[in-house]
């Protein structure tokens, strides 16, 4: 009755290995779904600006200085250039996003400096939470506290010291986004300051330099990549930022660097364009495809330059 | 030589001290001006939006004459009739055609259909004279809660005079009183302020996130599982690695325009739905649920993956059986946050045309819908100011949320920290 | 060890003329360093007990032991590097030319100026060689004019014997330099600054002989001006650059005078075995 055990190192059986197989192509599958979605944002994207490009030739778009989609609805202005003209947009969205940066730059680097140099371990623990929840309120609530409070303020305050001010300024919106995207600059800077290493803060201190002065002149110096690419980080959600600027920020396309007058952006035109009736054969709705074309590729350039910097900035300290 | 030795400051280090302080001040400062902003801005939509618990309602007596209702069409009585008698009842002086508007118009459109409710829960009243509490108007309801200066003058002021007037009269009498604001819970996006309620836009909301954490949630845990615990390192694997990250940086407005071309037409799925809008926001929240969970199956100790070898289980049961528990936790914190982010998203909804007038509460995920920030944007729209108190509140409820979410995600991490 | 002999004509010229109550002679001179029952705690844990010594002006003073047994944290205590440290607390006095240090009112910038500090690892900032020495005398504000500062950059360097290597690269980074290239960069950074005391917490050990060699050389040459205090663990360099020595054993000074006869003739038992390499 008595059996000997057999030692089998053959392989499972076949269904078995069937299953594994499935489970790691189901694996497979998911993880590739990054790349589509790359993939189909580009695809979709190039399809309706090529499509928009027929009716409007690519270099009034590019050079063009006027901004009007609605006049080229008209059947006789189709193709005819010049209501499609890109440059007010990006002045727009440059000057806004440059209010944004100009505010959130000195902010959250200084905070940064604060928290990693000056802050002890449980003011940190407490500052650096209550920062990033700024990062976390919808930007909807930044848009609607923009046009409420912020606008209306700027506005009299403009009026008082005699300075002609839009209902619906630049600065408005710049200062909301600023606020929104400091708790990025803070946090990245705060991580890049960290890593500074100890022995160049000694050195200097020990040479009989005071904290600030090791600050301005050794450690920032040092972080300067690493700063640099939280900058371009926070350039880059600056200027794909939508709600703040719809709710805050003009409809009216104006050539101006003047941030007390009303601008309009990219991503307001993406809004604007797409809200309502959509004809997917005229200029007007295929030209946000092109305008979100522009947007991707700018925002996709700032990420790879500051991500490429960044890394190249940890392996440097590592 | 040991005389010169001083530790005197000299003027010199002594400017130096004090630009040190400075410097430091400069950090504080910056802190305190981010903090404020912050306080600032959650303390005055706050303010702004907490008098939408109360809603201001005006008792009035009616009298339901039999005569003018048909026992089997109680629909068809007119309603907003009686009221407006009942308005003329109690103010008898008012002649004229303009002043009778204005004073129809204390009461919200809706009374009417208020009343005829009341009536149709009991039509024994029929007959007698009743007192009823009606939602009073949008303007009134500003003005008894203190939000339109009287000082102004009458040309500027949205509640004129002899509204004040009938106003001050009514609360003579306590006719005037504050309720509990159940329809700003209970009821869809209405054109008139007082009659508008968030639940159509929770509705919606929740449909969307349900359908985005059921798509993002697998998926992301599932190619997380792959990146972090099967994939060969190699120029394929560092390509989808690249992807993931860039994909986290990319304008959520871009996700909406690939949702309007792919999802709308070319899948022809229907537009201004849930289902449309949870797969856009899925598409945006997978690389964040990848990242955390990619972080938290690195936490998972290498000897349990040696453990469950070393007795014979394979890499895909070893992954199932015991590393994807004890990483759960992690993953879940994650995709919460991921949700978080989510909720608040408006711009890529707004691409996908949820950004209707939806007054009927969502009955499916196919249905036309509004998500919670997609309706505080349109209020924020509307030129009426009592708008500003429900957008406010809109707000307070959606930021309401994200506490609550957030401090799940800070609870659940607390919880399952010290593991390993 | 036939450099001990080689040094030891330095001291007969500080030797003073009537006799001491201690067994070592050199000490009598007016030290410029004076430490009185320094006792230093990192938070519960103390790392020094009771440490008194004296530091004689334009000598080389060794600090020798075993690891971990408080030479760095007391080389710290004489520049207030200590103060960075959270946890850390110094009791006692320590006196600077007989101005306690660590009094209230002290200025730990204008300390840390005359008491420069060179660590164990070479640690130029991340700037050119220039900038790296010229970086002190900005912020004290030593320099009126441009070449005044280019003076003190190339004297500096001299000094540190680094000048002829790096007179036609001032402007390459510092951290291009080889290791004992750098470990001088930062001699000539400490000294641009004209501190009257330079501590060295092992200046040497991550350099290799030929560069030791080299900083050996130039710390015997800057004893003509500077007073310093080098932490070392080999015995060797305690006994070629030192004239006096000073033994310390987990947190106690068991042992301090002139470095001949610490190394022939200890009094204490620990100091014996330490350097016979018994224990360490
Ligand atoms: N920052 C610190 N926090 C806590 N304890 C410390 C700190 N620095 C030093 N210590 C402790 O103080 C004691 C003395 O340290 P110290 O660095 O002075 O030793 P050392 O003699 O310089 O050793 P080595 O020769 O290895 O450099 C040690 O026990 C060490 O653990
Ligand atoms: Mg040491």
């Amino acid at each position: 009755m008595e059996k000997t055990k057999t030692i089998n190192f053959m392989a499972k059986s076949s269904r078995h290995r069937r299953v594994e197989q499935g489970v790691i192509a189901v694996l497979i599958a998911c993880s590739t779904l990054a790349i589509f979605t790359t993939i189909g944002i580009i695809a979709s994207l190039i399809f309706e600006a090529i499509q928009f490009f027929k009716f409007i030739p690519i270099t009034d778009f590019l050079f063009g200085l006027n901004w009007s989609p609605q006049t080229a609805i008209r059947e006789d202005q189709i193709g005819s250039g010049g209501s499609f003209g890109v440059l007010p947009l990006i002045t727009g969205t440059f000057l806004i996003s440059a209010v944004a940066m100009a505010l959130a730059t000195p902010l959250g680097l200084f905070s940064a400096i604060y928290l990693a140099e000056y802050a002890g371990p449980k003011v940190r623990a407490y500052i650096k939470p209550l920062l990033e929840i700024l990062a976390g309120i919808p930007t909807v609530v930044y848009g609607f506290f923009a046009a409420l409070v912020i606008a209306p303020f700027i506005r009299m305050t403009g009026s008082e010291i005699g300075l002609e001010v839009a209902s619906e300024s630049a600065l408005a919106a710049g200062i909301a986004m600023g606020v929104m995207i400091t708790p990025l600059i803070s946090s990245l800077s705060d991580d890049v300051i960290n890593s500074v290493p100890q022995a160049l803060r000694d050195a200097s201190l020990g040479l009989g330099a005071t904290h600030a002065e090791t600050v301005a002149k050794v450690v920032l110096p040092a972080a300067l990549p690493g700063i640099a690419g939280s900058l371009l980080l926070a350039t880059s959600r600056a200027i794909g930022e939508t709600m703040i600027v719809v709710m805050a920020a003009g409809l009216a396309a104006q050539l101006t660097l003047n941030p007390l007058q009303a601008v309009t952006t990219i991503t307001v035109q993406i809004v604007t364009l797409l809200t309502g009736d959509q004809e997917f054969d005229s200029a007007k709705t295929l030209s946000a495809f092109a305008l979100g074309l522009m947007l991707f590729l700018v925002t996709l350039c700032l990420n790879a330059i500051a991500h490429q910097i960044v890394r190249h900035y940890r392996e440097q300290y590592d | 030589m040991t005389d010169d030795f001083t530790i005197i400051p000299t003027p010199h280090t002594r400017r130096r001290h004090k630009s040190e302080l400075r410097f430091q001040w400069y950090g504080k400062a910056a802190i305190i001006a981010a903090l404020g902003f912050l306080v600032l801005m959650i303390g005055s939509i706050g303010y702004k939006g907490v008098g939408v618990i109360y809603q201001t309602k005006i008792e009035l007596d009616i009298q339901l004459n039999a005569d003018a209702f048909d026992p089997a069409q109680l629909r068809k009585a007119d309603f907003s009739g009686l009221v407006k008698t009942a308005l003329r009842a109690r103010f008898p002086d008012v002649k004229n055609r303009r002043q009778k508007r204005r004073l129809y118009g204390l009461v919200s459109s809706d009374a009417g259909f208020e009343l005829r409710k009341m009536v149709e829960g009991n039509p024994n009243l029929i007959g007698s004279t009743i007192k009823i509490q009606l939602t009073a108007s949008d303007d009134i309801d500003t003005f008894i809660k203190g939000k339109i200066d009287k000082n102004l003058p009458e040309s500027d002021r949205r509640v004129k005079d002899v509204e004040i007037n009938w106003i001050e009269k009514l609360q003579a009498d306590n006719s005037v009183v504050q309720v509990f604001n159940t329809a700003f819970f209970t009821s869809g996006d209405s054109r008139e302020p007082e009659l508008a309620g968030i639940l159509s836009a929770l509705v919606g909301s929740f449909f969307t996130l349900l359908v985005c954490f059921l798509l993002s949630f697998p998926i992301g845990v599932l190619a997380a599982i792959y990146l972090e615990e099967f994939a060969p390192k190699n120029r394929w694997s560092d390509l989808i690695e690249i992807n993931i990250n860039n994909l986290a940086a990319v304008p959520s407005i871009v996700f909406g325009l690939l949702g309007l071309t792919i999802f709308l037409n070319t899948f022809g799925l229907p537009r201004s739905s849930p289902l449309v809008g949870g797969m856009v926001l899925a598409l945006m929240t997978i690389p964040t649920i990848i990242i955390a969970s990619r972080a938290s199956l690195r936490a998972v100790p290498p000897s349990i993956r040696e453990a469950a070898l070393s007795i014979g289980a394979t890499r895909v049961q070893t992954t199932f059986h015991h590393v994807a528990p004890l990483a759960l936790p992690g993953m879940l914190t994650g995709s919460i946050v991921g949700m978080a982010q989510a909720l608040g998203e408006t711009a890529p909804l707004i691409m996908i045309g949820m950004v209707a007038f939806i007054v009927d509460v969502p009955a499916s995920i196919l249905e036309p819908a509004t998500a919670l920030p997609v309706q505080i944007f349109l209020w924020a729209d509307s030129p009426e100011r009592a708008f500003v108190e429900r957008t406010s509140a809109a707000i307070i409820v959606l930021l309401g949320f994200l506490v609550v979410m957030n401090l799940g995600a800070i609870l659940l991490r607390k919880k399952f920290e010290q593991r390993f | 060890m036939s450099k001990i002999v080689e040094s030891l004509p330095n001291i007969p010229e500080v030797l003073p003329l009537d006799p001491a109550p201690q067994a070592d002679p050199a000490v009598r001179v007016k030290p410029l360093i004076t430490a009185r029952n320094v006792n230093v705690f990192y938070g519960q844990k103390q790392a020094l007990q009771n440490i008194s010594l004296e530091v004689p002006a334009n000598q080389v003073t060794a600090l020798i032991g075993p690891s971990g047994c408080g030479k760095t944290t007391f080389l710290r205590c004489i520049n207030r590097m200590n103060d960075l440290i959270d946890i850390c607390r110094v009791e006692g006095s320590i006196e600077i030319g007989g101005q306690d240090i660590y009094h209230k009112d002290v200025d730990v910038v204008t300390l840390r100026a005359q008491v420069g500090m060179v660590f164990q690892k070479p640690n130029p900032f991340p700037k050119s060689i220039f900038e790296n020495v010229a970086y002190g005398p900005r912020i004290h504000g030593l320099a009126a004019s441009k070449a005044e500062l280019q003076d003190i950059v190339e004297a500096s360097l001299e000094k540190a014997g680094l000048l002829a290597e790096v007179h036609d690269r001032m402007n390459a980074p510092g951290t291009s330099l080889s290791g004992g290239q750098q470990q001088r960069l930062c001699i000539a950074r400490t000294i641009a600054v004209e501190p009257k005391i330079i501590l060295m917490d092992e200046p040497c050990s991550a350099l290799d002989p030929i560069a030791t060699a080299r900083i050996e050389e130039l710390i015997d040459e800057l004893r003509e001006n500077y007073t310093i205090i080098i932490v070392t663990h080999s015995m060797q360099q305690a006994a070629r650059v030192s004239q006096r020595t000073a033994f310390f054993h987990m947190g106690e000074l068991v042992e301090e005078g002139a470095t001949e006869q610490i190394f022939t003739a200890p009094r204490d038992e620990r100091t014996q075995s330490y350097i016979t390499g018994r224990i360490g």
